[in-house]
């Protein structure tokens, strides 16, 4: 476990993204098989089950500490992390750590606790703890407690495993994607894709656009370019193989079963084929043509396991078919963006199913036609545009050049700070998350969070002016003086009744502070109510 | 009336006239130990340690100074005051304040484990004693020294096999002379800023004893310090000044680095939890030793320390003062 401990503290506290993948390769060339293939299990998202709650954790990490509770939580907001918060408390081991255990034994261990009693659970952690240093601890709570954000990407652990088996990132990156199991299968099968089995499910790597820069328009000529609409939904991959059909979401996890409105398509798609589009709640009246809905309604069926009948027809959803990737067996992503289209354009037109859509192009004959028609993709329930280059392959990740999103800018509100709260992560103990409030008369009513837009030093400001000028604290909330005024942007808004305020945004944070405003010059509610009957009637509207 | 009081100019002996580590400029200032949030400018009158007196002197320039040793009575009024190692840095002093039988102890700052540079902390009998709690959460538990400055040690020599310089960043008094010696033990030359430089000259120019360190001029070629080892002040971190050490790793010498966040925060390359305030077990041992039945916890996590030393029985409240606020706590003295 030390080795991998190691590895994390690199991962986690170096500040260049090469000495972290020397790190990996390192570990890479060193490990065991079995570990490495846990690592590559753990940075893709797969990992075993939680075997317990991390109230539960916490709970016996008191019971050895012998502090009261209010002092663990106290000590949780300030290090804001809890797998860490629980490693600084719990005492050192007593003799140097003789514990040889690698990464695979705890995480297989965790599988064959799964349905063991709580007892014999507990027994095996708090065992473990006593083995650990600290260093060690956190990692082994974070195993438990899940969330292995630790600064590196899966693009650097791709770039480290390719390096070592001289093998392209590409091959790499869909080697380790899909459908596999650490605990069957072994380390130079999975990279050498010599597993027995065909894996059908297999998605490919999703390529990713970059925000368009600045002097784009001025140096490329629009009939080199393909426009579509930048639709908001979840990023997705359709797979038909094997007569199977198994749908992916860009996070790499398999959701097939949660949107059965695509079912049909087993029957409609030709065997070997991959689309790539948008996940998407659309409104399903319109015919021939279609109109998203709000993304808050596909967030009514993200993460519910069983969907009801009334979600399915409050929520139903779509796809919007962006690509096509594989065609008749065979991997296209080499092919120019035009021939793939002809490709989708035709498959599309031939499978008749309700909720199957192609991303409709965009016709302008210059930049300045577009950037016009660009101002109201609002109206289409869009978020602004892509461009794609017509003769642009299917890459792998994040590449510059080829495809680039041209967001609208987002709707912005005044409000005023009136709560926060310390951060997580390189956030801890500073206050970093704040709540924001409208004016409602003379009262103030809260309406959106935000933790993100302000610079390191404006958080270090306002986190100054929080210590100076908290009125009361409840747990780890303190309410501040209302004084502190900020433009707050998001992406769209939706009537809301879990929410004070009545309206749910779509992305809130802050834009800027705006030293130049008092607190009675803020909006008021009643401009947040506009706002969303202006949204809600635009979206009401058909292309 | 309490013999100590909480003012808005700092705390205030009514009955000696006198304020201990005051904000404001009064006639009568006691001050625990030299760093810029305790020992501030424009009073008429310091009493402080002989070792604290040169160190206020570079800081505050000429003024009306007393210097006594450990445990030397100076009387004002009827009240009488003494000075009593506290362990943070050099010349930090306890303050003990007696009156008519009763006695207040003031902390200043202060740290348990003996650094062997500083005098060691005594804890000082009393009846109410205000503590500092920079680190009052039960998370803050030092490592042993000796232990952190191994670490130190092969992180240089790692730096130095790589061809990379070491910058550490260390508050320029306290700190940056507490390390000197491990570093020195690698045999690479070390290199100071000259906020560092100044503290270390004024301390030799006192008879004390410290590794060499050489200064870093405008002229300074680079190629001397290459792979060697840099002292900077946490205001230098991350400025201009310290581009010409590139390739360079930085390392932070703070009791904060205990929290991955706060490292990550600093963007540093290397943390040390190395700290010159008392961990939880080192407030709670010092509050014990005191015998005290009244305790303030100020500057820090007071209101979860006095909290806490409440429900062991022990009557304590939190008072607002204003030490260690005048930065981002990250790169404030420690």
């Amino acid at each position: 476990m030390q080795q991998f401990a190691e590895l994390v503290n690199i991962l986690g506290s170096s500040t260049k993204t090469n000495d972290k993948l020397l790190a990996l390769q390192h570990y890479f060339a060193t490990a065991n098989d079995k570990d490495k293939i846990w690592v590559i299990a753990i940075f893709t998202g797969r990992r075993p089950k939680r075997i317990v709650n991390t109230r539960k954790l916490q709970d016996w990490c008191i019971e050895i500490i012998q502090l009261p509770q209010w002092l663990f939580e106290e000590s949780y907001h300030t290090v804001g992390d809890l797998a860490e918060t629980i490693a600084l408390l719990l005492p050192e081991p007593i003799a140097e750590s003789a514990n040889e255990h690698g990464l695979a034994y705890y995480l297989e261990t965790f599988i064959t606790l799964e349905k063991q009693s709580e007892e014999i659970k507990k027994q095996f952690i708090v065992d473990t703890w006593q083995q650990m240093t600290t260093n060690e601890k956190f990692v082994f709570n974070k195993l438990i407690t899940g969330g292995f954000r630790i600064g590196v990407s899966q693009k650097v652990m791709v770039n480290a495993l390719a390096k070592l088996t001289e093998l392209s990132a590409s091959v790499i990156a869909h080697r380790i994607s899909g459908n596999w199991n650490p605990l069957t299968v072994n380390y130079s099968d999975l990279l050498n894709d010599t597993g027995t089995e065909a894996d059908h499910s297999k998605p490919y790597p999703f390529y990713l656009a970059y925000a368009l820069e600045d002097d784009f328009t001025e140096k490329e000529n629009i009939n080199d370019w393909q426009a579509e609409w930048k639709w908001d939904g979840i990023r997705g991959q359709i797979i038909k193989r094997n007569n199977e059909l198994f749908v992916w979401s860009r996070g790499e996890e398999l959701v097939t079963e949660k949107f059965p409105e695509y079912n049909e398509l087993k029957d409609l798609l030709p065997s070997g084929t991959v689309l790539d589009g948008e996940i998407i709640s659309l409104d399903t009246n319109a015919v021939d043509t279609f109109m998203p809905l709000a993304f808050a309604a596909l967030q009514t069926r993200i993460g519910r396991k069983n969907i009801t009948k009334k979600q399915l027809t409050e929520a139903p959803v779509g796809f919007i078919a962006y690509d096509i990737i594989e065609y008749d067996d065979n991997d296209i992503r080499n092919l120019p963006l035009k021939e793939r289209r002809e490709l989708l354009e035709k498959l599309v037109s031939e499978t008749h199913h309700a909720g199957l859509h192609i991303s409709p192009v965009i016709v302008a004959t210059d930049w300045d036609a577009l950037r016009e028609l660009r101002l109201q993709s609002r109206n289409n329930g869009s978020e602004g545009i892509m461009l794609k280059r017509k003769d642009s392959p299917y890459l792998v990740g994040r590449k510059k050049g080829d495809w680039w999103k041209w967001k609208i800018d987002p709707l912005t509100i005044d409000a005023v700070m009136i709560y926060a709260q310390k951060g997580h992560g390189r956030r801890s103990n500073l206050y970093t998350d704040y709540t924001f409030a409208v004016k409602d008369g003379e009262k103030l009513v809260s309406f959106a969070k935000a933790y993100s837009g302000l610079t390191d030093k404006e958080f270090a400001q306002v986190d100054n002016f929080v210590k100076r000028n908290s009125i009361e604290k409840f747990g780890p909330v303190r309410t501040v003086k209302p004084e502190l005024v900020f433009e707050i942007a998001f992406e769209g808004i939706a009537a809301s009744n879990r929410h004070k305020s009545g309206v749910a945004l779509r992305f809130p944070r802050i834009n800027r502070w705006r030293h130049d405003k008092k607190p009675d010059e803020i909006n008021t509610l009643e401009d947040l109510k506009l706002m969303l009957k202006t949204y809600q009637d635009v979206n009401k509207e058909s292309i | 009336m309490a013999l100590i009081e909480f003012s808005e100019k700092g705390l205030y002996c009514r009955k000696g006239d006198f304020y201990i580590d005051p904000w404001k400029p009064v006639k009568k200032a006691v001050i625990t130990h030299a760093h810029s949030d305790h020992a501030r400018w424009g009073s008429e009158y310091y009493l402080c340690h002989h070792f604290t007196k040169p160190l206020l002197q570079l800081r505050l320039g000429t003024n009306n100074y007393q210097s006594v040793e450990w445990n030397e009575t100076v009387m004002m009024n009827n009240v009488k005051i003494s000075l009593h190692p506290a362990g943070h840095i050099i010349g930090s002093s306890q303050i003990r304040v007696e009156c008519e039988g009763e006695v207040w102890v003031v902390s200043g700052d202060y740290k348990t484990e003996n650094d062997g540079l500083s005098s060691a902390f005594e804890p000082v009998k009393c009846n109410t004693f205000i503590t500092e709690s920079t680190f009052g959460l039960p998370i803050y538990k030092w490592k042993p020294q000796q232990q952190i400055f191994n670490n130190i040690k092969n992180w240089i020599i790692q730096n130095n096999k790589e061809g990379k310089t070491s910058v550490l960043i260390a508050y320029s008094l306290g700190k940056a002379q507490r390390i000197l010696q491990p570093l020195a033990e690698t045999g690479l030359p070390i290199f100071a800023h000259g906020a560092v430089y100044n503290i270390h000259e004024t301390l030799i120019n006192n008879g004390w004893k410290l590794p060499e360190v050489k200064r870093i001029e405008a002229h300074t070629a680079s190629e001397l310090i290459k792979g060697n080892i840099v002292i900077a002040p946490p205001g230098a971190d991350g400025s201009p000044w310290m581009k010409r050490f590139y390739p360079y790793s930085v390392g932070i010498c703070s009791g904060w680095m205990q929290v991955r966040g706060n490292a990550r925060r600093k963007n540093t390359d290397a943390g040390f939890a190395l700290s010159d305030h008392a961990d939880w077990e080192g407030l709670l041992q010092a509050v014990k030793a005191t015998g005290a039945e009244k305790v303030y916890a100020t500057h820090g996590f007071q209101s979860a320390f006095s909290r806490y030393l409440d429900e062991q029985g022990i009557e304590a409240a939190e008072i607002k003062t204003e030490y260690g606020e005048e930065d981002d706590e990250v790169k404030t003295e420690e």
